[in-house]
């Protein structure tokens, strides 16, 4: 491999380093009205009446819209990014006169100026019925309260809903006996695990400009990871067709999840489309916190049993997770609660359960992770304790148990496992940490106190049976190729990598690849980039198209040559007879395309999956505590990464680095409180503490590749897997070091210093 | 009320109200690598040097500019492409957005201490925040660069 | 969002409390938080053009204007060799160098906020403020004085025999502190000034004499313990009270110890 597994520069590298307006709210026309959006201080009410003669007569404001402007017994929709028909239930209205968390939309307002829009936002007057709100979501399957008692609440699949019961979803799936095989074991490990709703935090915050198109349509701009689910969205939110929408991504300030739903879109398209006039939102860092699509709230009960020697024989995981006011993402998440986390064990018997409810609180979405984070908090930490209980190494336990290559996994769909290299690294991660000098812990010199945890994780790679990946490949008539994709790159790096694929296949040069990104007009269909897709599923349609493109040079290049097709072969510039010494160029092939030329030089391949192969990691977190005073430091945390081969090693360590400290602050200082009336505390950077570079020491990352014989040139994922290791490892770390244990996160330094967890 | 500023070098005179932030009034004037990440003074995406020292541009008064100079990125290209280099070698520069930023700051520390330590370069730079690289590759790109630098002025 | 009406350089003093008179006037410190503030302001009083951005430092006393820069007072040398590096301790974790760059000792102080680390550190230098109008305060005092439209000028730092440290806890690194404990030993003995707890710094003096030389740990120990009887603690969404009088117990007998203590 030439240009696959090289470390070359991202496309946008330079432009991005030197500052470049290629993002969303640098493009947008400076004509924009802006909009606004006021917000329920409620966490349950409908809107009785609402008053917004004073606000329309501010100068410079265009219009303000209220649920009087909406049909409240129109269709609703989701706003979740999700193959149609999506699991996701249909329970949004554009404007709603019902409102359901503290922050729920009341009102969107347009003007000329950000001052004119601040003040008719201070002059709306809104009279409140309040409601009763669910806000424990213990207590929400089942309450009278109901978050949507309306008719016109719809889901389209059938995942076990019911809204007269507060339930998104609902399921339970087995293999075996559980409850007899648990009975019969030595030793069972029987905890609830709780993880909160932490935010994504992306640091551009959500935003859209939108304007008329020459055709009268309207035209999203937006930094969203989903432009094809975006114009169903839309379309479906404004009650408009389909036809009228086109969707367009800019380079986008991180996404993590929170873009695959619409969060700010369909407010400046409404705006736009009702008033013909270029508009825009981006919202504040304040509505990142309360108004956004954060982690699903779970709480996950796991009873897992094992023989007295360390063989795992069955584990039973019941998640309950939080969707909040809206279903978005709540049916799909939780499912990988357990199938993300119990196929990493070979077992007699599994069960896995879970129930989605909902409540008056920030609608969920999805998070890098997507439920697996914390189903794998969950299961690592029962056999992290089930180690210490049995006095077995934690690295060896597992070694002892985990799935290896050509399993079939029970727990994970009843799919093989295609590729699995988890032994070599809990061997790697083993040797790396120096885990055999440190483990447990060690007393240093300062006074403070180093402890060692370990963790391994899964997670997949694509959607399979559902998710499409598209490539379209040109020839331009320099010979250089343009690559379409509807796969959104929000700083992965997949514009990057799969022109590195691109160009291995077609043997040229990667400069000579141009890259052209999600438009939902020009691009050929992609279900968007979530679910670790892109690599996999969009890397394979690359590959075949890239493959189909060589062919029809050959077809052209043969024709000019007067040769039979079978007898030429291409080498990456050349065209050449194999029965004599004729050859032409790409370069004279792309000029002969744009001259009485019937063959094109554009292929288009939709790839789908029967797969989903699941890359893995072993990761090692050393702390640092201060057992006085709780501070715990990460100073250092290994990990060893299956992610098939790395198309990109600097991206797939980049990826693994970002990925491991996200999950560091999940586990160590991201807090979601709630006062009684429903509202977030952590509604600002300034409450709302993701890790700086002072809050890790070194992240030390090395990969231990399987070869994935159904993914592009052996590749896998790696996106999300790798937020999945920090907080069981963590936890873990913490109990070496202190006695304790703690099921919930994030685990504060008050909590180690005092030694309890009052939650 | 009018204020007269350089910018970037250049000598400009407006009209602003007296409440319009700077990192607004600069991306007014097209200076769009300056961005805005938080409410709170807290993320460093705004990072803009006012007299040569890095501060906050969304908590500067556009008015309290007046008859100072101001550099954003876009006044530092050459400076901003040499050093940006080194973060793009390591793949770090993910999604960009908080780059500016951090890259201003990481130019005023070189211009300070040009041989700054790990616990130096982390300090100095403890406002920037990132949520794409785990800052890992953000220091392996600084650290190649003050050896690079190092080494040239050896050279000269 | 806060919204101006007019920006106004205060050519003197006077010119400037004049205007800090009316309730509608303000002013500016280092213009932090922005648009977290929220109301209208009819003219802000901006203090740059009356030279109140220098420490001066003389053989008795530091003089600090109150347009000083945190990062200023960060890297002054003289301050630093004053206070054993407690100084710097004290304001390098706050949010960052950018930020240090813009906010003001004057405003720091000025609005004696709960978290405040600035307020913490001059409480145990036996610090005092120059306010235009009420003159030369105690900063103890100031502390609890009830916000007024006097304007503060300098904070001054006056030179003693002087050994110090300063301890604090926080969540993340650059986050608002759980708890604060600046620590001073000078000819008449040691004090301690705890924050963050939540309420603003307060003073705890050695007045029963439990820290006489030379220091042990036991004794830090018994001060400690003295210490967090007497300062109440509250629970907010950082910490409990609970763990805020752990906090003091512990920070105490670190900065304590960190003095030297022998004579």
């Amino acid at each position: 491999m030439k240009i696959v597994n090289q470390p070359l520069r991202k496309k946008d590298a330079m432009q991005l380093v030197t500052g470049q307006p290629v993002y969303t709210d640098d493009l947008a026309p400076k004509d924009c009205l802006i909009v606004k959006l006021l917000r329920s201080p409620y966490a349950n009410a409908i809107i009785e009446s609402i008053n917004t003669a004073v606000a329309t007569k501010v100068p410079d404001i265009e219009a303000i819209f209220t649920f009087e402007d909406v049909d409240q017994e129109g269709k609703r929709c989701t706003y979740a990014g999700q193959t149609y028909p999506e699991p996701s239930p249909y329970d949004r209205l554009l404007l709603d006169r019902h409102v359901r968390f503290v922050g729920d939309v009341v009102a969107i307002v347009a003007g000329r100026t950000e001052k004119a829009v601040d003040k008719a936002l201070s002059l709306i007057k809104v009279k409140y019925n309040v409601l009763e709100a669910v806000l424990d979501f213990h207590t929400a399957l089942d309450n009278p309260v109901l978050v949507h008692p309306e008719a016109t609440w719809e889901a389209l699949c059938p995942v076990g809903a019911d809204n007269k019961r507060n339930l998104c979803a609902s399921e339970v799936i087995s293999d075996g006996d559980v409850d007899g095989v648990l009975t019969d074991c030595d030793v069972v490990i029987d905890r609830i695990y709780r993880v909160k709703a932490v935010q994504q935090n992306m640091m551009e915050p959500f935003c859209t400009y939108c304007t008329i198109d020459t055709y009268g349509r309207l035209h999203v701009v937006s930094s969203t990871q989903i432009v094809f689910h975006a114009r169903r969205i839309i379309a479906n939110a404004l009650h408009i067709p389909k036809t009228q929408v086109r969707v367009t991504k800019p380079r986008i300030g991180g996404g993590f999840g929170a873009k695959q739903s619409c969060v700010s879109e369909m407010y400046p398209a409404f705006v736009t489309w009702k008033l013909k006039k270029p508009s825009k939102i981006v919202f504040s860092r304040h509505e990142c916190h309360i108004a956004a699509s954060p982690r699903h709230e779970m709480e996950i009960k796991v009873r897992l049993g094992a023989t007295k020697e360390g063989k795992i024989r069955a584990i039973d995981v019941y998640t309950l997770s939080n969707t909040g006011a809206y279903g978005e993402h709540g049916p799909t998440t939780v499912g990988l609660s357990g199938h993300k986390s119990i196929p990493l064990y070979r077992t007699e018997a599994f069960r896995f359960g879970f129930d989605v409810v909902y409540t008056n609180l920030q609608a969920a979405g999805a998070y890098r992770g997507y439920g697996a984070p914390q189903g794998i908090f969950a299961v690592e930490s029962a056999v992290n304790e089930l180690a210490a209980k049995l006095k077995i190494d934690p690295i060896t336990l597992r070694e002892m148990n985990i799935t290896h290559e050509g399993d079939i996994m029970p727990a994970y769909y009843g799919a093989p496992n295609t590729s699995c290299a988890l032994d070599k690294c809990l061997a790697q991660v083993r040797e790396m940490s120096g885990w055999n000098e440190k483990f447990p812990v060690r007393y240093m010199a300062n006074g403070k106190v180093r402890s060692m945890g370990v963790a391994i994780a899964m997670q997949g790679s694509s959607i399979p049976y559902c998710d499409v990946g598209g490539a379209t490949i040109k020839v331009n008539d320099d010979g250089s190729y343009t690559l379409l994709i509807g796969a959104a790159d929000m700083g992965t790096g997949c514009d990057t990598i799969l022109a590195q694929m691109a160009a291995e296949v077609l043997e040229c040069e990667f400069e000579q690849i141009q890259v052209f990104g999600a438009d939902t007009d020009a691009s050929p269909y992609d279900s968007g980039s979530y679910a670790s897709s892109t690599t996999y599923i969009t890397g394979n349609a690359v590959t075949t198209c890239a493959k189909k493109i060589r062919a029809k040079i050959c077809e052209l290049g043969a024709k000019k040559l007067e040769c039979a097709v079978e007898d030429v072969v291409f080498d990456g510039k050349y065209v050449r007879s194999t029965v004599n010494d004729k050859s032409i160029s790409l370069t004279a092939i792309a000029a002969a395309s744009q001259c009485f030329n019937n063959i094109a030089l554009q292929e288009t391949v939709e790839m789908d999956s029967l797969l989903s192969p699941p890359p893995f990691m072993a990761g090692v977190a050393e702390l640092e505590i201060d057992l006085l005073t709780g501070e715990t430091a990460v100073a250092n945390y290994y990990a060893s990464v299956d992610c098939g081969t790395p198309i990109n090693p600097h991206l797939a360590k980049v990826q693994t680095e970002g990925g491991i400290l996200q999950g560091i602050g999940m586990s160590l200082m991201e807090n979601i409180t709630y006062s009684s009336d429903g509202r977030v505390y952590e509604n600002s950077l300034m409450q709302y503490k993701i890790p700086t570079r002072q809050d890790i020491g070194h992240i030390h990352v090395d990969f231990a590749c399987s070869y994935e014989e159904s993914g592009p040139y052996g590749a896998k994922s790696v996106g999300e897997l790798v937020i999945n290791t920090p907080a069981p490892a963590i936890a873990d770390a913490v109990y070496q070091a202190t006695g304790k244990r703690f099921f919930t996160l994030p685990i504060t330094p008050e909590k180690i210093a005092l030694g309890e967890e009052n939650e | 009320m009018e204020i007269t500023l350089t910018l970037n070098g250049r000598k400009i005179t407006r009209s602003v109200e007296a409440d319009l932030a700077l990192l607004d009034f600069v991306r007014n004037e097209g200076c769009y690598s300056v961005k805005r990440g938080c409410d709170t003074s807290n993320c460093g995406l705004c990072t803009v040097f006012l007299d040569d020292k890095p501060v906050l541009s969304c908590s500067v008064l556009a008015a309290r500019a007046d008859g100072h100079r101001v550099t954003t990125m876009e006044g530092l290209q050459k400076e901003a492409a040499e050093f940006g280099a080194f973060i793009a070698d390591q793949g770090a520069e993910q999604c960009g957005f908080c780059n500016p930023g951090m890259i201003m700051n990481a130019l005023a520390l070189f211009r300070e201490n040009t041989e700054p330590s790990e616990e130096e370069i982390k300090e100095y730079l403890a406002g920037n925040l990132c949520r794409c690289s785990g800052y890992e590759g953000q220091l392996r790109g600084i650290q190649n660069f003050i050896a690079w630098k190092k080494a040239q002025g050896k050279e000269e | 969002m806060l919204t101006i009406r007019e920006l106004k350089k205060a050519a003197t003093l006077e010119e400037a409390w004049q205007l800090n008179q009316k309730r509608i006037n303000r002013v500016m410190g280092g213009m932090l938080w922005l648009r977290l503030s929220k109301g209208n302001v009819a003219t802000m009083i901006d203090l740059s053009a009356l030279g109140l951005d220098k420490i001066e430092e003389t053989e008795t006393e530091f003089r600090i204007g109150a347009m000083v820069t945190l990062r200023q007072l960060e890297m002054h040398e003289g301050m630093a060799a004053y206070t054993n590096g407690a100084m710097k301790e004290a304001l390098r974790h706050i949010v960052g160098v950018q930020f240090r760059n813009l906010a003001t000792v004057g405003g720091s102080v000025f609005g004696r906020f709960g978290f405040s680390d600035v307020l913490t550190i001059f409480m145990a230098l036996d610090a005092k403020v120059e306010l235009y109008k009420g003159g030369i305060i105690p900063i103890s005092e100031f502390a609890q004085m009830k916000y007024d439209r006097d304007i503060l000028v300098h904070v001054i730092v006056p030179k003693q025999k002087l050994a110090c440290s300063y301890e604090s806890v926080r969540i993340a690194k650059t986050d608002f502190p759980v708890l604060t404990c600046a620590a001073a030993m000078t000819e008449t003995g040691v004090q301690l000034a705890v924050g963050a707890r939540p309420a603003k710094a307060a003073l705890v003096k050695d007045e029963q004499q439990i820290l006489s030389l030379p220091i042990t740990e036991e004794k830090a120990k018994a001060f400690a313990e003295y210490a967090a009887k007497l300062l109440p603690t509250e629970s907010n969404n950082r910490g409990s009270a609970k763990y805020r009088t752990h906090l003091i117990k512990v920070l105490a007998v670190r900065a304590i110890l960190a003095l030297g203590g022998n004579a």
